[in-house]
């Protein structure tokens, strides 16, 4: 009954504060949505190449679906210029390409768009067929980095509007307030869980559905399984978002907490590929609850994995909120003295 | 006379810094006690110690005979803070739900004593009101109303008059000995002298120390003053 007044009241201010319930329902699409207008390309561009002294029937090899083949009299000038984007030269019976390797993932692609295209001038008879190994249809950049995106999002937004109330709870003197009724403290630390897992619910939802639905992120296993990932990692981001409320004393010391606390599971989120990064720098990944969160939801979205496979990222995102919690209750138990 | 609050070797701190020193006190059931004294001096300190909200260094508490805190027996108190401790974004309906069902007030019970006090500090026209839109006075009678909510038996009010204009002072006044007929026991902090003067007795608080203990006739009986401001000072001269 004492918890159900909490969670009455927390949705019932919740609702009242437009603004939050903005930030926490339609940041997250504006976010995913400027993601996607920015990263929903095809991995393989077009390309310009300036051709000099190339053979014709080299060129005609070369020209393709994706690579326009350029006469120009000022080739470097051109790629310095972003006219092309690589300039390739005959040399002595050697094919020399010059890329301009300021652009991002220019120089691999045209690689190996070239070495396609010159392959088959070898006469060689032995065809070469690439098939996906998962069955998602992931084309995009954005395919990849979304379901990694909707656990961010679900940890930012769920830390910093669950931190900055208990904090504020503290600051405006109304938790002192509750200490002077019957209350246990277990009590306002479940009570606050369940309030905002309701607006953590429906977050996910919104946000699931919306990347699912609209964005098209393609989703190979259960949409249940994913949103149960999502909730499980927005109570870590809610725990430990109470948790380090405790160490500020106001809404702008919470917001110091972004840098330290939120910005750096970026990084360790899958966003970046951690394959040639020494072991000390996955070792810090392993602390990272974000890192468990993601790789579930990749592994569900993407490779159509099923509880099993993700089941123990769940019971680590588990371990982190119960420790959160014990550690919440411990701070609240001594701040009530 | 029997006791309701009994303090023995009460001693608070802050880290280092001291803010009660040795309280030995006693408090009645049915009176009106008033904690007097400068603000600094340790009143809310006290208030805040009596009801378990911060645990004393060292020294013995006890309400009715139980010592505190204790969690149970915060059932039988009411307490209103110092500072308004308010959820701006309810209305002042929904603050008191909130706290009634911390009570564990149930539907029809809880429904009638929501009008009682809403009536009793006269906000009963603004109850669907959002306290953000409250006045400070109005804030101080919610803050109140919330304090005599569940009817306690011990009513412990942090300067509950501050703010708030003499002619509902002087209902709120009238309240407090309603319900001293009924058989509770209100002790209030004050700094305010002609408000003191109302208590039954008073404890005289400077320093965390308390100079006195007693009714405000013998007061200032013992000191030969004729008012309490002046019984404050010439006690506060002798320690």
């Amino acid at each position: 009954m004492k918890i159900t007044a909490i969670i009455t009241r927390i949705v019932q201010q919740f609702i009242r504060d437009k603004r939050t319930l903005a930030l926490l329902f339609l940041a997250p699409l504006l976010i995913l949505i400027l993601t996607w207008v920015v990263l929903d390309q095809e991995a393989a561009g077009d390309y310009a190449i300036a051709a000099v002294s190339v053979p014709e029937p080299v060129v005609e090899k070369i020209e393709g679906e994706h690579i326009e083949m350029v006469e120009t009299s000022t080739p470097y000038a051109d790629l310095a210029d972003g006219e092309v984007q690589a300039v390739l030269t005959l040399e002595d019976q050697q094919l020399q390409l010059t890329v301009d390797n300021s652009q991002p993932n220019a120089e691999k692609a045209l690689f190996m768009q070239l070495q396609r295209a010159l392959s088959t001038t070898n006469n060689t008879n032995i065809a070469l067929e690439v098939t996906d190994y998962y069955q998602a249809e992931v084309e995009t950049t954005f395919d990849y980095v979304g379901p990694v995106l909707i656990g961010y999002f679900a940890f930012f937004f769920v830390f910093l509007v669950g931190g900055i109330s208990f904090l504020r709870e503290k600051s405006q003197g109304t938790m002192e307030r509750l200490f002077a009724t019957p209350i246990r403290s277990w009590e306002i630390i479940i009570g606050y869980l369940a309030g905002f897992g309701v607006f953590a619910i429906i977050q996910s939802i919104v946000v699931i559905a919306f990347s699912v639905y609209v964005l098209s992120i393609p989703i190979q296993g259960s949409v249940l399984l994913v949103m149960f990932i999502t909730l499980m990692l927005a109570l870590t981001a809610l725990t430990l978002g109470m948790l380090l409320s405790t160490f500020a004393k106001n809404e702008f010391q919470m917001m110091q907490f972004i840098p330290i606390v939120i910005v750096p599971q970026a990084f360790f989120s899958g966003l970046f590929s951690l394959d040639n990064a020494p072991a000390w720098v996955e070792g810090i990944g392993r602390i990272m609850p974000i890192k468990y969160g993601a790789s579930a939801l990749t592994d569900v979205m993407i490779k159509g994995n099923g509880f099993g496979e993700v089941s123990l990222d769940l019971l680590i995102l588990f371990g982190f909120s119960s420790l959160f919690f014990i550690l919440n209750l411990g701070t609240l138990i001594a701040y009530r003295k | 006379m029997c006791s309701i609050i009994h303090l023995d070797q009460v001693n608070q701190a802050y880290g280092k810094e001291v803010v009660l020193k040795d309280i030995q006190l006693e408090i009645n059931k049915g009176e009106i006690y008033g904690l007097l004294g400068p603000s600094g001096s340790g009143k809310t300190t006290l208030v805040k110690t009596i009801i378990g909200a911060i645990t004393p260094k060292s020294g013995l508490i006890e309400v009715e005979g139980v010592k505190m805190p204790n969690l149970n027996k915060l059932n039988d108190i009411g307490y209103m803070a110092q500072a308004d401790a308010l959820y701006d974004e309810l209305t002042a309906n929904e603050n008191l739900a909130f706290f009634a069902k911390l009570y564990r007030m149930q539907g029809s019970y809880r429904k009638r004593r929501i009008t009682e006090v809403l009536k009793q500090v006269d906000l009963l026209a603004d109850k669907e009101k959002r306290v953000e839109h409250f006045s400070g006075g109005m804030k101080r009678r919610l803050s109140l109303a919330i304090a005599l909510l569940h009817e306690p038996k011990l009513l412990i009010l942090d300067e509950p008059t501050v703010g708030i204009d003499p002619v509902l002072r002087n209902q709120i006044w009238d309240s407090f000995y309603q319900l001293k007929e009924a058989g509770v026991t209100v002790i209030i902090t004050t700094h305010v002298m002609d408000e003191a003067e109302k208590c039954d007795r008073l404890g005289l608080l400077r320093n965390g120390h308390i100079l006195a203990s007693d009714t405000p006739i013998s007061l200032k009986q013992r000191t030969n003053t004729a008012t309490i401001e002046e019984a404050f000072l010439q006690l506060g001269d002798v320690q």
